[in-house]
């Protein structure tokens, strides 16, 4: 197969002096539950394929589904989390086409019912301004299975000799959330868009309905977008990009859509309607299946299935349950550890936000606990291409390290190199803060007598220095306390030191 | 002896079975034995499971005789409908596109039967995904009525009409999905019932019409049925629209045969012109039993039953289309190659499999539905027919305000000729007009025989049909008018049927 040639695209700023992008995207997420949709198999990741497989999710004859009231449960959380309204009655729908990886040759799913409709999620943006994304719907509906292609050169189905399907994930339990068309977002869309999947990522999270791994699939975006001129309010032709399944995809793959139809545009030609795939690699989007009004799902209420009407009391009594939105626990967060707000980004980024938390809750301050947690060990955690909490807990490092190697500073036995050399020493699994101090001999000159004995060297060595500092020029002392923590190989109390330099010198 | 133990109803049977006075394995040889004898000529059944049959029979006589408890129907055979799922027997369906599937996994229905203690025979012949009333779109040939070779013995489940009629099982199970089980019963002058919908599990049934389908009990005699209804009813945890509620006390309904006091609705727009002569008076003189027996006769109007039939085939289609769609030669069942295609991808193999796998009967409905559903048209005709189902429902509910129970003939005419109808779908389809209303309100209705047409000596059926959960009644009042008609006939209808023991010798 040939590779598809690439296509022009205008610069995004050039596009932008012309188009106002139309942003609209679609993420379906995998729950949690531990058996699928519509039969008691379980619902994990990998596993032998076809082991995970029953009569009801293979489509075999005769075979009926049951409603899994767990991702019922889950999806109204999730509606709920959105600020959606639920539907107090809504009914399953089949989705009619045929392909080998679906087994009944229809998708359940809903349709103009769905369990959720209506809500809205606030996303921040880097510049500290909020975008109000408005949410269409949210639905159940189940997974297809999994088809690999053989015997090509891209894996695709084109070229293939031959394809092998497993319908292990057929049946998984899935959320599709869908927003509203965004305007207005101009050149912020692939901000916007990015900021999106990764706030409803952590929301989901937060909910605990799903693992929201975009790169395992439990997290998967298709970015619907389509151009119009500048000033106009009717949306142009739409394509719809599939599986774009990282925060940075989303962001590169609105911003070459953008680019794409804009030059397309520009050159006179019209949008075709048509799903297109996203190369990770090249960054580019190619032609997929072309959508027309030649696609018809037949859609019909599922009449193997009863409606699902939740009670009030029921949505209300989850409602209940659900977790401090992320951003307003990171507000308060904040607030609470007196971050800036670079402070807590980074912290934020870092995924530190649950560690620092236990740690201040453990008894740490705030500022230590961001120091310890961001500096050494997330250096090792980049290396490692793993991230702080992972590291941590593979090493055995915990909050209560963190605890203790502080109390040794505050207490006195440590100054700030010697702590991080303590430190070094618990990520190198050496024990825990005391025992590697003790290990290593580090401890603070106590006695006063060593001290002072050293500052009298160091004034009689640096007899221009002191002169300096008796004229009144106190901020010369650093230079003084340096040659003293060398006198002592830096077992000094730096704060001692200065003092006792101030004052013989005043 | 032998003729006794066939010709014997299932509750005489269970009755000498419990006293010990006969074993399962000699009752079910004696039935396996009249099939090897009739058979051939009747073509009822699709599979005959006699090793099965036979281990089963020895099991229960086993517990039995080690005084275990046991179910009433308890070692007294039964014929299965192709269209149920069990395990160890093939499914077909009457269909090409599953032949000898056997399938990995079991009915509820089947498993509530073994569980029973019911031998099963074999699996009854049906018409192609149940789609038909004379058994003549089965992939494997039709079956023939035992009253008259010639004639259809109705459909879908002709094959377990068949059975009953000619005596090669005591008990058979059916599927209704528009009086499947109903409309051969009437034609072969035996007994069905089409429980409430959700009263019987349709795990493991292979569907036609999710929304319209219903399994229930075939027999010769109304508290057969009722024994059989019990034992498959029930609510099932894997069928989500199966009823969570206690089964309605069908035997003791059956037992008391009680009708004092109730009121009789006949439905005017299921009588009159369209039913043959005969049908018509065998009904009325029907109805006059149960007004002799102390029931009151009231005349109700479901204005909406018109419109029934041309809803049903919409709504039977489009589900059908979706239901059909599995069989795609991808996981189980037939697959065919192409012809002239080398290479052939993954939908050329399911076109070309769906091709020769599916009777013309099953394309037309396919295509039907496909279009019924298609963006477009969906409101007119999809939309259109669920807004006329709801409309029914209504026409059910104000006539059960006046009666306790409806009544009408089963069906127009006795059994037609095999080819009478073949090329004509629509006359085939009208054939189900006076039973197709249940099914699209999901309410239950049974058929039970009121006599032999005099113009043609040809089994007619009599029709009840009440409230959603309310099948006892079904049972009250056929009860009593089978015991009426009985005492008037001086023996069974069935006994009036042509001995098949000559027919067998003459071919």
């Amino acid at each position: 197969m040939s590779r598809p040639t690439t296509e022009a695209t205008l610069p995004f700023e050039v596009a932008l002096a012309s188009y106002d992008p139309v942003l609209g995207l679609e993420v379906h997420v995998e729950l949690g539950t531990q058996t699928k949709m519509f039969c008691g198999c379980a619902a994990v990741f990998g596993g032998e394929p076809n082991a995970q497989v029953c009569p009801v999710c293979l489509g075999l004859p005769g075979a009926l589904p049951v409603v899994n009231e767990k991702a019922v449960e889950s999806a109204i959380r999730i509606g709920l989390a959105l600020d959606c309204q639920i539907a107090s009655w809504c009914r399953f729908a089949r989705k009619n086409y045929f392909y080998p990886d679906m087994p009944k040759n229809f998708q359940t799913s809903q349709y103009d019912e769905p369990i959720a409709f209506g809500g809205h999620l606030d996303v921040e943006l880097e510049d500290g301004s909020t975008y109000r994304v408005e949410i269409e719907r949210a639905h159940m509906e189940e997974d297809t299975g999994k088809s690999s292609h053989v015997g090509g050169a891209t894996g695709r189905i084109h070229g293939a000799t031959h394809s092998l399907v497993d319908y292990n994930r057929a049946g998984i339990p899935l959320i599709e959330i869908v927003t509203k068309p965004m305007t207005g977002a101009g050149e912020r869309a692939p901000e916007i868009a990015r900021a999106y999947v990764a706030t409803l990522r952590d929301l989901l999270k937060a909910l605990g309905v799903s693992d929201v791994k975009m790169e395992q699939g439990s997290m998967r975006c298709d970015v619907n977008l389509s151009l119009m001129p500048k000033g106009s309010t009717t949306f142009g032709t739409r394509t719809e990009t599939k599986n774009v399944n990282s925060l940075r995809s989303v962001e590169r793959a609105v911003r070459y859509e953008v680019g794409r139809q804009a030059a397309i545009l520009a050159a006179g030609g019209t949008i075709t309607q048509e799903t297109r795939h996203w190369h990770e690699d090249t960054g580019v989007t190619t032609s997929g299946r072309e959508k027309s009004d030649a696609d018809d799902y037949r859609y019909f209420p599922e009449p193997d299935l009863v409606p699902v009407a939740p009670s009030a009391e029921y949505v209300e009594a989850l409602r209940a349950t659900l977790p401090e939105p992320p951003a307003a626990r990171r507000r308060r967060l904040q607030a609470q550890w007196g971050y800036s707000d670079l402070e807590m980004r980074d912290v934020v980024n870092a995924a530190l936000v649950d560690l620092i938390e236990q740690t201040v809750g453990a008894g740490a301050s705030a500022a230590g606990a961001r120091k310890w947690w961001s500096g050494e060990i997330a250096r090792r955690a980049n290396d490692a291409g793993s991230d702080v909490p992972t590291l941590a807990a593979s090493i055995g490092v915990g909050p209560a390290e963190v605890v203790e190697l502080e109390s040794l500073v505050t207490g006195g036995r440590l100054n700030d190199s010697m702590a991080r050399a303590v430190w070094e020493g618990v990520l190198a699994g050496e024990g825990t803060p005391t025992v590697v101090a003790d290990a290593r001999g580090l401890q603070l000159v106590q006695d006063s007598g060593a001290l002072e004995a050293a500052v009298d060297r160091v004034i009689e060595a640096n007899p221009e220095v002191a002169q300096k500092i008796r004229d009144g020029k106190a901020q010369a002392a650093g230079a003084l306390i340096g040659q003293v923590m060398k006198e002592l190989k830096g077992q000094a109390d730096a704060a001692a030191a200065r003092e006792l330099i101030l004052a013989k010198l005043a | 002896m032998t003729n006794e133990l066939i010709t014997s109803s299932a509750s005489e049977l269970a009755a000498r079975l419990a006293a010990g006075e006969i074993s399962s394995v000699e009752v079910t040889q004696a039935h396996l034995e009249r099939t090897a004898q009739v058979d051939p000529a009747i073509h009822a059944y699709l599979h005959v499971d006699a090793e099965g049959a036979l281990a089963a029979a020895r099991a229960v006589d086993a517990r039995r005789a080690a005084g275990d408890q046991l179910s009433v129907l308890a070692g007294v055979p039964i014929a299965v409908k192709d269209v149920m799922t069990a395990t160890g027997m093939p499914t077909t369906c009457g269909s090409k596109i599953l032949q000898g599937w056997v399938p990995p996994y079991e009915s509820t229905v089947v498993t509530r039967i073994k569980a029973a203690g019911m031998p099963i025979l074999g699996k009854t012949n049906m018409d192609e995904f149940a789609m038909g009333s004379s058994t003549e779109h089965s992939a494997y040939g039709p079956t023939r009525n035992p009253w008259d070779l010639e004639r259809i013995p109705g459909g879908s489940g002709g094959g377990s009409s068949s059975v009953l009629a000619s005596f090669q099982a005591p008990l058979a199970t059916g599927t209704d999905t528009g009086g499947s089980i109903r409309q051969p019963a009437a034609v072969t002058g035996t007994v069905g019932t089409k429980p409430t919908y959700g009263g019987v599990s349709r795990y493991g049934l292979v569907a036609l019409a999710s929304s319209l389908d219903q399994a229930g009990p075939c027999g010769r005699t109304v508290l057969d049925t009722a024994l059989l209804h019990e034992v498959m009813a029930g609510h099932d945890p894997m069928d989500s629209t199966s009823i969570n509620a206690p089964v309605p006390a069908v035997v003791e309904a059956a037992r008391r045969a009680d009708v004092s006091g109730m009121r009789i609705g006949i439905v005017r727009e299921l009588t009159g012109s369209g039913f043959q002569a005969g049908v018509q008076q065998r009904f009325d003189e029907a109805v006059q039993h149960l007004r002799d027996a102390g029931a009151e006769v009231v005349e109700v109007s479901c204005p909406s039953f018109t419109y029934a039939l041309a809803a049903y085939y919409l709504i039977l289609p489009s589900e059908a289309s979706s239901n059909l769609a599995k069989f795609d030669a991808m996981r189980f069942g037939l697959r065919v190659l192409p012809e002239g295609i080398g290479d052939p991808s993954a939908e050329q193999v399911m076109a070309a499999t769906r091709d020769a796998g599916f009777g013309d009967e099953v394309k037309r409905r396919i295509i039907l539905g496909t279009y019924a559903l298609s963006s477009g048209y969906y409101d007119a005709y999809y939309g259109s027919a669920q807004k006329v189902r709801r409309l029914i429902a209504d026409d059910f509910a104000a006539a059960f305000e006046r009666a306790d129970v409806l009544v009408s003939p089963t069906a127009p005419t006795t059994a037609f000729r095999f080819g009478d109808k073949l090329d004509d779908p629509m006359a085939m389809y009208l054939n189900d007009i006076a039973t197709i209303p249940a099914n699209l309100a999901g309410v239950p209705g049974m058929s039970l025989p009121s006599g032999l047409a005099p113009e043609d000596g040809l089994p007619v059926g009599f029709q009840i049909l009440a409230p959603a959960m309310q099948d006892q009644r079904l049972y009250a009042v056929g009860a009593a008018l089978e015991a009426r008609l009985l005492h008037a006939w001086g023996a069974p209808l069935l006994a009036c049927a042509p001995t098949l023991n000559a027919v067998g010798q003459e071919a």
